[in-house]
């Protein structure tokens, strides 16, 4: 592993659809070695110092939604590679009235960066950005198309777990029409071999998800029954202000997770967030913080799959 | 006297598809007759071969957006209308979406002189149903149509208020002016980037249901039908607005409509950088692509059959392009930032006649569609090669292949999504008036 597998990952990082099974898995490997490195590391033991990896190359966070998880794991991530890190946080509707997504991207490109992770709200924003630009491009998250990084953390944790996802039942819950998490998990889950459903109330299923190879389960009992891990997504206060959903409490009451509706869940089976949680809304305090909650745990996986990804991307020689 | 001899005569408004020799007096159609021109007639008169040729009407399209006044910078009347005579459009109706907006005879007058100015297809304003195109109060219609307006309306946005569509259409029925509608309701539309399904779902892009058209179609189709008036649905694109245009005609309603080749052509599927089967070996676009963006959206594969049964069958007399220029840069941002729109005077004749290569209509329609059927649907006097009529004609070469290149448009802009297409059809030589306007090559 390594060099060889590197040669056949994407420059570009901008969506899982795109990428096969044999590349997702060889990313997973590596992340899951620099987690096992981190946590090594923390725990006093031996120290691998990966720093020489990426030293002197640079990697630009351009981010045009605010966002301090994400930009701080792309970060974090960086550093322990060696990078060295700049950060922009632009507003979007500011950049719309004056210089174009294009030329922001190329100015930065010709700063020197070689590697450029956005986040954009608009779908779509890191492809344009790819053709306009050197580097590498790493999509932090589109609109409601994909957040590809997320997609891997997620699977990263499940495969921790469960050694495969090959035959798993995954039920993905909540605001799906305006997730990128949930499609990016669609895919990446999909494609290594587990079995996902969508739910949520109606306003929030899009129009044709079957297609993308999911089910859809018309009740928070159907999603669950059977599932091996639930992952429920954050509801916005947007939501009830377009008329999609009357208010927090109505939807807590069908699609919330808690003690209660978790008795659907079997024993055994998981539950995910990406964060932020809205306590008591998709999910409730005694749930998340169980121990089947793999919250933090995606946290911890995220870290390590944007070092995967920086490396693969930025054709790093990871030594075995 | 000008005698375009023995060509394909196809002109559907007179029952004519065979070889006919077109003789063209000054500014009109002195006969269409079998007999080739004479050696006499060779010697005194400006005989053209067109044997081997198709020789038509000239096109009529209702809809297009020349940008001017106001947006110059993307087209003027005189690209506009020059970029027509290269398709073989002949006359066009110009939208009044302008900045400011055709909503007073000094703009519809302007328009008009422009066109003539410029000297290429026939420019014929369009006034605007609502003062400033605002959806509140009427424009003057009266004057409008005075000052040569073929009909009325907001197009590019709605009237969405039903009280004042129904005025309007009391209105405009007195004076006997059509009214187009372009049929969103905004309220089902709001923020979607594409047509809702699938495809939109896949990218993450918010969708415009078909019902924000169909539920539109059907409100004006109601009030129309009790006021008695004209209606023409400009672009329609999925295949609910079909069928009750189709029942609306069955009842008697006096309702005309319009497709567009993009609609014709494309399915959603553009947008993911996929081409419909019948498109094959055409080249792909990319994800998000903006040449793919318009308002309404391309829809779904049964709706792009829907139109075409709609074309066949008479639902729809009119292929319209709603030709709609912009810069380069205005197309050149994300997908949602991306206006709507898409050029089309230079390539609809050809995409016509791949519908009708791949056996979808047959040719006498097809013709029909782009020359008297639009000229009826607003009582124009063009579309036909009847002796009297103006001499507006187009020689086609059906069977030259080309490769669509934008940036050999007459068109100021180069949004067309079908860039890059092999097609096949073209036509050679246009004639408006009698005067030879373009000449393929020239």
């Amino acid at each position: 592993m390594g060099f060889e597998m590197a040669l056949d990952f994407p420059r570009h990082l901008l969506e899982l659809e795109a990428l096969t099974r044999p590349q997702i898995e060889g990313l997973l490997s590596l992340a899951a070695r620099f987690k096992r490195e981190r946590a090594r590391a923390r725990a006093g033991e031996a120290q691998t110092d990966r720093r020489s990896l990426l030293r002197g190359r640079n990697v630009i966070t351009l981010f045009f939604e605010t966002s301090t998880r994400t930009r701080s794991s792309f970060e974090v991530a960086a550093k322990a590679l060696g990078a060295d890190v700049l950060t922009f946080q632009k507003d979007a509707s500011s950049v719309a009235k004056g210089e174009s997504l294009e030329d922001t991207v190329r100015n930065l490109d010709a700063i020197g960066a070689d590697a450029l992770v956005v986040r954009h709200p608009a779908a779509g924003a890191p492809r344009l950005v790819a053709r306009a630009v050197r580097a590498s491009v790493i999509n932090a998250g589109d609109g409601a198309h994909e957040h590809p990084t997320q997609g891997l953390l997620d699977a990263l944790s499940l495969r921790e777990r469960w050694g495969t996802l090959e035959g798993k039942t995954v039920a993905i819950v909540g605001d799906i029409a305006h997730s990128r998490v949930a499609r990016s998990n669609i895919h990446c889950l999909r494609k290594l071999g587990a079995h996902v459903r969508v739910g949520g109330p109606s306003t929030l299923i899009p129009s044709g998800i079957e297609e993308l190879g999911c089910t859809v389960a018309r009740s928070l009992r159907a999603a669950l029954t059977g599932a091996d891990a639930v992952m429920a997504l954050r509801i916005q206060n947007e939501r009830i202000a377009d008329a999609r959903l009357p208010g927090a409490r109505d939807y807590a009451r069908t699609w919330g997770l808690n003690a209660r509706t978790l008795e659907m869940l079997p024993k055994e089976a998981l539950v995910l967030h990406p964060g932020p949680v809205n306590r008591g809304v998709e999910m409730s305090s005694d749930v998340l913080d169980s121990p089947r909650s793999l919250v933090m745990d995606q946290v911890d996986s995220g870290v390590a799959v944007r070092m995967a990804v920086l490396a693969l991307c930025l054709r790093a020689e990871v030594p075995a | 006297m000008i005698i375009l001899d023995s060509g394909r005569v196809i002109d559907p408004a007179n029952r004519i598809d065979g070889t006919r020799t077109v003789l063209i007096d000054g500014d009109h159609i002195r006969e269409v007759r079998e007999q080739p021109a004479t050696p006499a007639e060779k010697l005194v008169h400006h005989v053209i071969d067109c044997r081997g040729r198709w020789v038509l009407p000239g096109l009529v399209d209702l809809h297009v957006h020349l940008r001017e006044p106001g947006e110059e910078g993307k087209e003027t009347i005189a690209t506009g209308a020059r970029a027509a005579v290269a398709g073989g459009v002949t006359t066009v109706v110009a939208m009044p979406n302008t900045k400011p907006v055709c909503d007073s005879a000094a703009v519809a007058r302007f328009v008009a002189a422009r066109g003539r100015e410029a000297g290429f297809a026939r420019v014929i304003p369009a006034g605007a149903i609502t003062r400033g195109s605002l959806g509140e109060q009427l424009a003057d219609m009266a004057e409008l149509k005075e000052a040569g307006c073929a009909c009325v309306t907001d197009d590019g946005r709605p009237v969405m208020s039903a009280g004042v569509m129904r005025r309007a259409l009391e209105y405009a029925r007195d004076l006997d002016l059509p009214v187009m509608v372009h049929a969103e309701d905004l309220t089902l539309s709001a923020g979607g980037a594409m047509n809702e399904g699938p495809v939109a779902t896949r990218l993450g892009l918010s969708g415009v249901p078909a019902a924000a058209e169909v539920a539109m179609v059907q409100r004006d189709l109601l009030l129309a039908e009790t006021v008695g008036s004209r209606l023409h649905v400009a672009h329609v694109s999925a295949k609910g607005s079909v069928r009750a245009i189709r029942e609306a005609k069955a009842r008697g309603v006096r309702v005309t409509a319009e497709a567009a080749p993009h609609h014709f052509t494309l399915t959603d599927d553009a947008v993911a950088g996929v081409l419909p089967t019948s498109a094959a070996g055409q080249p792909a676009g990319e994800p998000y692509d903006t040449h793919a963006k318009m308002s309404p959206p391309l829809r779904a594969e049964s709706d792009r059959q829907a139109i075409i049964a709609g074309l066949s069958d008479g639902t729809i007399e009119a292929i319209a392009t709603d030709h709609a220029p912009h810069g380069a840069l205005d197309k050149q941002v994300e997908f949602v930032h991306a206006p709507n729109g898409v050029i089309g005077l230079e390539t609809s004749l050809a995409l016509t006649l791949a519908l009708v290569r791949a056996g979808e209509l047959p040719l006498g329609r097809a013709v029909e569609r782009l020359t008297v059927g639009p000229a009826r649907c607003f009582d124009l006097p063009y579309g036909t090669l009847a002796a009297g009529a103006p001499a507006d004609v187009v020689v086609v070469d059906a069977e030259k292949e080309w490769k669509v290149d934008p940036q050999r448009f007459y068109s100021r802009s180069r949004n067309s999504p079908f860039s890059g297409w092999t097609l096949r059809g073209k036509a050679v030589r246009t004639f408006v008036a009698g005067k030879l306007v373009h000449e393929e090559g020239k």
